[in-house]
């Protein structure tokens, strides 16, 4: 029942960090990590503009 | 004993596999049950994946373990970053899924379920996986370099620059194409227009949120966006029955057309990141949702397949575009089969976040199975409609008549009942004043989308809702894709440009941005132009074209592939990608033949313009404007084909020259260096 549980737990939280990496949060948690800033409205546009461009060049198929 | 228990578990996957393949290749004169695709396509998937990729992973490319990749060796916590692999999944199939395996198979459905069928699960599990699979391996061993600078490493300055312009050419093509999808869509629609709109002021409000309110809590705004979302389609029922509000957003193709192309201009010169960011976290959020919930519909209500195997439009005759099976049903489905494009995430952002060389194969190999699954999805949609009714939403007005009468009774004599008392009880059931001329694969998927679920979900009264719930999520997404396309062109226009005259590649000069942004929404807003203004309804010229494109880019991926694998001894293998190569010359060169010299004018675009001008003299504008897009759209064709035979010739001379000793066989790959990473599953 334990390896069940376990299971279920890995799968989720594989599930929310795959949605948080694509959403970009974990990408700001490394931010924070890196600038050594707490979440703020400065650290979240300081974020956008250093992501900006690098996202914005990113291709999306058709 | 686990021995014999995996090979009896394969053989009854293989046998379970071939009796759903005979059943859906070989049924004929009665509707078949939507299962025997789905079965069929998930047994092919599962044995290309355990054999077939196990085969080249093993003995082609040799995947290493132990050897370090570019994200753990250049790790800088931005785009190189060592990345749970499921993550990385995750991250790749969300870039590479865009509207292309919705809309290719509903086209494709004109000549019957059983091509688009089979070419989607041949098609993924033979070249499109291997293409993404092995071009992402390589990337990873070239410290993520792209498709482009691996051509021009490779095989030479010709395939490095034939790569460029086939990109570049693809996206004004591809974004062209799609805006018209929207604007055929949402033509006098103002239940859908409301709901697109509103999705500016939610993106407007999540940015703000974003910004103000929880700075970096893109999944939480985005479940209150699909919220405010679900709520303004919703609100658009009000919309379209209220006489005045109605007027207000009833607009016509032309209208629409400029509105996308003044948005597509905005949207890429102005800095409105506030609103441009919060829409794509919403669109990939309800992309992946939609996905999810149209995967377990299909498998709970497996619904049955009105559609023959078969039409008579196998002989090149259709509606919905002209052409025969070969070679157009191969390149009108081409992202979930194969697709060019995706060659070019491979080797983007996907090669900087592995950790490992072993998961290549499942992100590669793997992410492609799944897009291959949505299209096996999209046809199911088209082909549970009856065929008179998807006929009757895809045919262009030019071919079946403007009056619903005349369009019907066109409709019924090729042999596919459908009357305009039908039609107009359809039109009505989903919300809208008419579903006739809705060219471009959307709507029709749409229908066909809201008839599975109405059966389950709400019964008929959420027929409307589940109509514009997919409409809004294509046209949300293929939004998202004009932005985003108009911007990474844009930046491929200033690199290049930077080397002519050094501030036009400065990305934050704004003369240079405005410069750019127009003149790559003047390239794909001509297209869509010329598709609003074509009477045979845009779609008939403009998606083979991007099919061409899409498809000779993944020739050159191709090449690229070949290259390397002869060039590391492998040679013995390089059928692996020679075969699919071989088969997309055939396919994309004889499309092309017949798409500049087809001597009928419904296929050939020199003769439909000698058609037009053979008309009453003195000849109108609006001809001479066709006969100019028509002509135009031939030399487009003819310089990608001269361009990729100057790559097939280049490799050519490359595979010659190392098989025959004359070169060396030395492949540019970054050194080893052992990893230091923990075991960990690969």
């Amino acid at each position: 029942m334990n390896r069940v549980r376990k299971t279920i737990c890995d799968f989720a939280a594989t599930a929310v960090a795959t949605l948080r990496e694509i959403f970009d949060e974990a990408a700001y948690t490394r931010f924070l990590g890196r600038a050594g800033m707490a979440s703020s409205s400065e650290a979240y546009a300081a974020f956008r503009r250093e992501f900006e461009e690098a996202k914005v060049r990113r291709p999306k198929c058709c | 004993m686990n021995k014999t228990l995996a090979i009896l578990g394969w053989g009854t996957v293989a046998l379970l596999g071939t009796v759903a393949v005979s059943a859906v290749a070989l049924h004929r004169g009665e509707p078949i049950n939507a299962l025997w695709l789905v079965v069929a396509a998930t047994c092919c998937y599962a044995l290309g994946y355990r054999f077939y990729s196990k085969f080249i992973a093993v003995k082609i490319l040799m995947l290493d373990g132990l050897r370090a990749t570019p994200a753990e060796r250049l790790e800088n916590g931005r785009d190189f970053l060592v990345t749970n692999k499921w993550v990385v999944f995750g991250h790749h199939f969300a870039a590479i899924a865009g509207p292309g395996p919705l809309v290719g198979p509903v086209l494709a459905a004109q000549f019957g379920y059983l091509p688009g069928t089979m070419w989607v699960l041949a098609g993924a599990v033979f070249a499109g996986c291997v293409q993404d699979f092995v071009i992402l391996l390589f990337s990873v061993r070239r410290d993520g370099k792209s498709l482009t600078e691996m051509a021009k490493d490779e095989i030479g300055r010709v395939g490095g620059f034939v790569a460029y312009v086939a990109v570049i050419t693809i996206l004004i093509i591809l974004l062209g194409v799609a805006a018209l999808i929207v604007v055929n869509a949402l033509k006098a629609s103002p239940w859908g227009t409301f709901t697109i709109a509103m999705t500016m002021p939610i993106a407007l409000l999540m940015g703000v949120y974003l910004r103000r309110i929880r700075p970096g809590k893109v999944l939480e705004v985005s479940a209150l966006g699909f919220v405010l979302v679900l709520a303004a389609i919703w609100g658009g029922q009000y919309v379209s029955q209220n006489a005045m509000l109605a007027r207000v957003f009833t607009f016509s193709a032309p209208t629409l057309a400029i509105l996308i192309i003044v948005y597509g201009f905005a949207a890429s010169a102005l800095p409105v990141w506030l609103l441009l960011a919060p829409r794509d976290y919403l669109s990939t959020f309800v992309k992946l949702g939609t996905i999810v919930l149209l995967g377990v519909g299909m498998v709970a209500l497996h619904p049955t397949l009105h559609m023959p195997a078969l039409t008579r439009f196998v002989d090149g005759t259709g509606p919905v575009f002209s052409g025969k099976i070969f070679p157009f049903a191969f390149i009108t489905i081409a992202c979930g089969a194969i697709s060019g494009f995706h060659a070019l995430i491979s080797s983007g952002t996907t090669p900087k976040l592995i950790a490992r060389e072993t998961q290549t194969r499942m992100v590669g190999y793997g992410a492609m199975m799944a897009e291959s699954a949505v299209a096996v999805m999209a046809i199911i949609a088209a082909c549970v409609l009856q065929p008179g009714v998807y006929f009757a939403i895809n045919s262009p007005a030019g071919i079946v008549g403007q009056a619903p009468a005349t369009a019907a009774a066109t409709i019924s004599s090729w042999g596919f009942p459908v009357t305009a008392a039908d039609m107009q009880a359809l039109a009505h059931a989903v919300g809208e004043q008419t579903l006739y001329n809705r060219t471009g694969g959307a709507p029709a998927f749409a229908v066909g989308m809201a008839h599975i679920f109405s059966h389950s979900l709400g019964g008929e009264t959420l027929m409307a809702l589940w109509y514009h719930f997919a409409i809004m999520f294509e046209a949300l997404f293929i939004l998202t894709i004009l932005d985003a396309g108009t911007r990474v062109a844009r930046f491929m226009v200033q690199d290049a440009l930077g080397h002519v005259y050094k501030p036009l590649g400065r990305t934050s000069w704004y003369p240079s941005i405005l410069a750019t942004s127009g003149l790559i929404v003047a390239a794909w807003g001509y297209f869509l132009w010329q598709g609003v203004k074509d009477p045979l309804g845009g779609i008939n010229s403009l998606w083979p074209l991007f099919g061409i494109s899409n498809q000779l880019l993944a020739t050159v991926a191709l090449c690229v592939a070949t290259t390397i694998i002869i060039k590391m001894h492998r040679a013995k293998y390089a059928a692996v990608t020679l075969v699919p190569l071989a088969w997309l010359v055939a396919v994309t060169f004889t499309a092309s033949w017949h798409k500049m010299f087809d001597p009928n004018p419904r296929v050939g675009f020199l003769a439909q313009a000698q058609a037009l001008a053979a008309g009453p003299v003195p000849m109108s504008s609006a001809t001479a404007r066709l006969i100019f897009n028509n002509r135009l759209d031939a030399a487009v064709t003819g310089t990608l084909v001269v361009m990729v035979t100057l790559v097939l010739v280049e490799s050519g001379r490359q595979w010659m020259g190392v098989l025959s000793g004359a070169k060396e066989a030395r492949v540019k790959e970054s050194p080893f260096v052992r990893t230091r990473l923990v075991e960990e599953q690969g």
